[in-house]
């Protein structure tokens, strides 16, 4: 009986993970695009971490609403979500057919994301999760010294101008087997808020203004990256309740705890 | 009411209203100061009117960030971002002095936060920093207008090189308590450089090259955002013995304007758009991010091209524009010298052939246009080489020559705004049978002939 009920516990937590694949992703030695503290590149250690393939979907997103109603539009607090908050949807819990399920979810606040990924054991990536993961493409781990591809995605990130993001997965998959970090849409990052504070001030020397044109400058020691410097530049000034409708996010998980 | 009682309280009324702005300027002050007023903003090249208020008012204006596809060039596509869905943005208009209230609002559908550093402000980041409005949102900041002058603003967020090469820039005027002195035509004209991943030219929709603006070498350098807007339809105009002031402004985001008008000379230049003014210019040079104040007097009619006179940039990569000019010849300011007859028989003893004939007119008249090659000007003049137009209807041409040809017309599968001047008057019947026979058997095309009895046939007809 007692291990009747231990399956049937197994059954229902993969039937609410459908979907929400992991890989797990070496780390190790990396150098981020972004500036350390005195303008020089800065040489990282990025521990071993698993994430999630794809961007949460439209479909997922809609049964984490069906389990958790507080997230949803008509009852999410004001200090936790914008009025774009899920605006586009056609109800509180339903995308409707306007939207594709197997898209990428968009206009969901900084808590909401963390509250989806807390429900699935995960969290945020930090920034620099994040970059790492990015800099593989199909072949390569870093592949940024390719102006070929950087091109490419700074070409598909424009070309989505005006419409709505696409199905995840239309893309190979990097070498870590991960999609869509490129071209489709941007994605919160749990740290944003510590790594690119909104700006109120212009001056580079005063304050780590991302936004602005001197502080961008600055903050990147390869000022080639405008791909990422674009993600960079629209994170640095949303509020954690804000929301906008190329926005999604994906989750990680930390290995070996 | 009599009805000469009811003109009389409304004359009445109407001189109350008049007294209440010329004799009671402390009254009129303080309601002006409270009051705000609404900016009317117009698509470039067209200006908000002259200011014609006698003191300084709080001026609301409404910006809104798109990023949209548009066309760059006749077929081909690019993700502008822009202020108010055009490249430039809008001209404002304020008085010196004026308290300017600008509203940014942000499309919800944005990629980009945006905002604007406008250089008529004095203040940390010309606004820049008050501005920055993500998708869905907007920004209020307001700034007092101190010093006249003809700015330029932009969008200041990161890349912001990026952001300036995908149009987002604009021009403010801030005029002085007097004004500027009365022209009869106002107009808007910005030049920028643009990245596009294909080559000048290739076709469908192009990305934004990094590459290319590293190394400050655009596909494109155009007037107004859009190879040929001001060109044809999008021509501007003036009347002989009008005035003009252009206002003229770079975007960049790297190349300088070297801004001439080919056939006028500016009677005033505000140098760098600040208050200096200097005379008889014949190009000015307009840095990016700086704007001038150009006045102009068009003495003779006929079509005056605008262009970088950095001149490859006006064949080769689209900065060229066209201010018409119409009115009655000026023959005594103007005018085209035939050869001494002597010399002329002279000439025609050796050239009385239609082909040699046609080769002269060719070369002094038609290739100003269609170039000595016969390939025309990609986006203002059609090529006469190869040209389907021409060999699928060789007796048509003679009635564009005789009358001029206005209008939309596809040659070789490029749209043209054509305007063919009026060459009847000028050109004998042997000389348009020698002309078009020249072509004809010239460029590529499949030969034929046209006789000067056909042209005298075709002049008898009425104009079209």
């Amino acid at each position: 009986m007692r291990a009747l009920c231990w399956l049937w516990v197994l059954l229902l937590s993969s039937a609410a993970m459908a979907g929400a694949s992991y890989v797990a992703l070496p780390g190790g030695r990396f150098v981020s695009a972004l500036a350390g503290n005195r303008g020089q590149a800065q040489a990282l250690t990025i521990a071993p971490f698993a994430m999630r393939v794809e961007p949460v979907t439209i479909a997922e997103f809609e049964q984490f609403l069906a389990r958790n109603p507080y997230w949803a539009r008509d009852r999410i607090p004001q200090l936790l979500a914008s009025a774009d908050y899920l605006k586009d949807w056609a109800s509180p819990l339903r995308a409707g057919a306007a939207l594709p399920a197997s898209a990428p979810v968009t206009q969901v606040s900084w808590f909401a994301a963390r509250a989806y990924c807390a429900s699935e054991d995960a969290h945020l990536p930090s920034w620099y999760q994040w970059e790492y993961a990015a800099a593989a493409d199909t072949r390569r781990a870093d592949a940024r010294d390719d102006d070929a591809r950087n091109q490419m995605i700074l070409s598909a990130t424009l070309q989505s101008t005006g419409h709505a993001p696409g199905p995840v997965e239309q893309d190979p998959a990097n070498v870590y087997g991960l999609h869509n970090l490129a071209g489709l849409v941007w994605e919160w990052v749990d740290d944003y808020g510590a790594m690119f504070p909104r700006p109120d001030a212009r001056d580079p020397g005063q304050g780590n203004s991302l936004a602005l044109c001197g502080g961008s400058a600055l903050a990147f020691h390869d000022r080639g990256q405008y791909a990422l410097m674009m993600r960079v530049a629209i994170l640095s000034t949303l509020k954690p309740s804000d929301s906008t409708a190329s926005l999604g996010f994906r989750c990680v998980r930390t290995i070996g705890e | 009411m009599k009805r000469s009682a009811m003109y009389a309280s409304i004359f009445q009324a109407g001189l109350i209203l008049a007294l209440g702005v010329g004799a009671g300027p402390a009254v009129s002050a303080t309601t002006s100061r409270n009051a705000s007023i609404e900016e009317l903003l117009f698509a470039p090249p067209q200006v908000p009117p002259a200011i014609h208020r006698d003191h300084t008012a709080t001026v609301v204006i409404r910006l809104r960030t798109e990023e949209k596809e548009m066309t760059l060039a006749d077929g081909v596509r690019y993700d502008f971002w822009t202020f108010n869905g055009t490249v430039p943005g809008p001209l404002m208009r304020v008085r010196q002095g004026d308290t300017v209230e600008l509203h940014l609002s942000n499309d919800a559908h944005s990629h980009m936060a945006h905002n604007i550093d406008l250089h008529a402000v004095m203040g940390p980041g010309g606004g820049a920093a008050a501005t920055v409005t993500p998708p869905g949102q907007e920004s209020v900041f307001r700034f007092k207008a101190m010093l006249p002058g003809i700015y330029v603003y932009h969008c200041a967020t990161a890349p912001v090189p990026m952001h300036i090469a995908n149009g987002m820039y604009g021009m403010i005027l801030v005029e002085p308590p007097e004004g500027l002195p009365k022209v009869d035509h106002e107009y808007y004209v910005m030049q920028g450089d643009f990245y596009t991943t294909g080559e000048n030219h290739a076709p469908g929709l192009q990305s934004f090259d990094m590459q290319k603006l590293l190394a400050e070498q655009p596909t494109y350098v155009l007037f107004n955002g859009r190879e040929g807007s001001l060109i044809g339809d999008g021509a501007l105009h003036s009347k002989v013995g009008d005035s003009v002031r252009l206002f003229v402004g770079d975007g960049g985001p790297n190349l300088s304007s070297n801004f001439h008008v080919i056939g006028q000379i500016f009677d005033d230049v505000n140098v760098e758009g600040g208050s200096l003014i200097n005379h008889n210019v014949q190009t000015t040079v307009i840095p990016p991010g700086g704007a001038s104040m150009i006045k102009l007097t068009t003495l003779v009619p006929g079509t005056y091209l605008m262009v970088d006179h950095a001149i490859t940039r006006a064949f080769m990569k689209g900065a060229l524009g066209q201010l018409v000019v119409s009115g009655a010849a000026q023959p005594q300011l103007y005018q085209r010298v035939n050869a001494p007859a002597a010399h002329a028989e002279e000439m025609q003893m050796k050239t009385n052939d239609p082909m040699s004939i046609g080769k002269r007119v060719f070369t002094q008249i038609c290739s100003a246009c269609h170039q000595g090659n016969g390939m025309g000007l990609p986006g203002a003049f059609p090529p006469l080489a190869m040209s389907d137009y021409l060999n699928s209807s060789p007796k048509r041409a003679i009635g564009i020559v005789l009358h001029g040809l206005h209008g939309k017309i596809t040659v070789n599968n490029t749209g043209y705004e054509s305007q063919m001047p009026v060459f009847g008057g000028q050109l004998s019947d042997e000389e348009i049978a020698g002309v078009l026979t020249y072509v004809l058997n010239s460029f590529g095309n499949q030969g034929g002939t046209v006789t000067a009895a056909e042209v005298k046939a075709e002049r008898a007809k009425a104009a079209p």
